[in-house]
């Protein structure tokens, strides 16, 4: 095919695709203008219902729970997954050579980035937390707190404390963790059931309904997402020191096999 | 915020999102390419806090512009080390 081709190939499908997208955009319904029921009454109730002013959380984790707990064990097939295509190989093994100028083996970076990202660890672990703890009252939740509070565990790593980033996280408690957290997830589910309710039904103290939004409100929904949070926190842990321990392995001059 | 001014916001950031993509697939270096991509998920996030969906601007932040671009800077690392 010559460029020629290609090119005119290419203004054939572009023009076909801009036809389908005007034809589709056209036909969308106005901004905010959502045309089931479901929307409406969740918004009208949610507060009542669930004592949660974090209405996006009571939906994640109370009313489509179910749904949530089956993403929540996505994520840890796919971070199991991962674990088992990057573990040492045969013939691999760490290389002194691999491990740059400072002492430690930690990455070659300027001191500027060194003591940002020291100086933004802790805030950023802090920021974490308070989103996995609070998703019952703010637009936040356990996802999105669990993955800034792995952010402060990668900060110290950039930092060049290497050595300190095993220590804080070895391989053992951050997959202990994991299981922890979407276990628990899983067995709030099952107490439920125990207490012959539906599964995942909010089985705890809503708190006073007069202060809807409180820490201590909204029973299951921040026990869910604090979970979420430990278990979400602690897979891209694993995810990033998985990556970085393979920054220091080299094949060693062998392909491996058939391994 | 009236609706006018609203509809300017909304509008200026769309256009924002579509130079940042562009910019993104322009870019050649990969290194680049990845730093790119991780001002693109700043961008696309304020988006989603102009359509009001406060949420997803947490979830885009912290995947799109800090977790993505991370695992794609080591994985750049990793494959040019075998070579």
């Amino acid at each position: 095919m010559t460029p020629g081709q290609r090119k005119r190939a290419f203004l054939v499908g572009a023009a076909g695709l801009v036809i389908l997208l005007i034809w589709a955009v056209t036909g969308l319904p106005g901004f905010g203008a959502y045309p089931g029921p479901y929307g409406p009454a969740i918004t009208r109730h949610a507060v009542a219902q669930t004592n949660a002013t974090g209405v996006v959380s009571a939906i994640n984790f109370e009313y489509r729970g179910f749904d949530t707990v089956g993403e929540e064990f996505i994520l840890v097939a796919a971070v199991a997954g991962m674990s088992v295509v990057l573990r040492r190989l045969r013939g691999e093994k760490e290389q002194p050579a691999a491990r740059e100028e400072l002492p430690g083996g930690g990455p070659a970076t300027s001191e500027a980035v060194r003591v940002a990202a020291l100086a933004l660890a802790g805030p950023t672990a802090v920021a974490g937390w308070w989103l996995a703890t609070h998703a019952q009252a703010n637009p936040s939740g356990g996802f999105q707190g669990g993955v800034l509070l792995a952010t402060a565990f990668v900060l110290v790593y950039l930092s060049g404390e290497v050595l300190a980033f095993r220590r804080i996280s070895p391989a053992s408690v951050t997959e202990a963790a994991e299981a922890l957290g979407a276990g628990g997830f899983a067995a709030v589910g099952v107490t439920a059931v125990v207490l012959g309710l539906p599964y995942l039904d909010n089985f705890l103290p809503l708190g006073s309904p007069g202060s809807p939004g409180a820490v201590t409100s909204s029973g299951t929904i921040a026990l869910i997402s604090f979970l979420v949070g430990v278990a979400v926190a602690a897979a891209f842990v694993l995810v990033a020191g998985e990556l970085l321990e393979q920054r220091l392995l080299s094949s060693g001059g062998t392909t491996p096999g058939k391994g | 915020m009236t609706p006018g001014l609203t509809d300017a916001l909304q509008a200026t950031i769309l256009v924002l999102v579509a130079a940042g993509a562009t910019m993104v697939v322009l870019v050649r270096d990969r290194v680049r390419q990845v730093l790119a991509l991780s001002l693109y998920g700043v961008v696309l996030s304020v988006l989603f806090l102009a359509v009001q969906a406060p949420d997803v601007t947490l979830s885009e932040m912290v995947v799109g512009a800090v977790v993505l671009p991370l695992i794609l800077l080591l994985t750049i690392r990793k494959v040019r080390g075998t070579r």
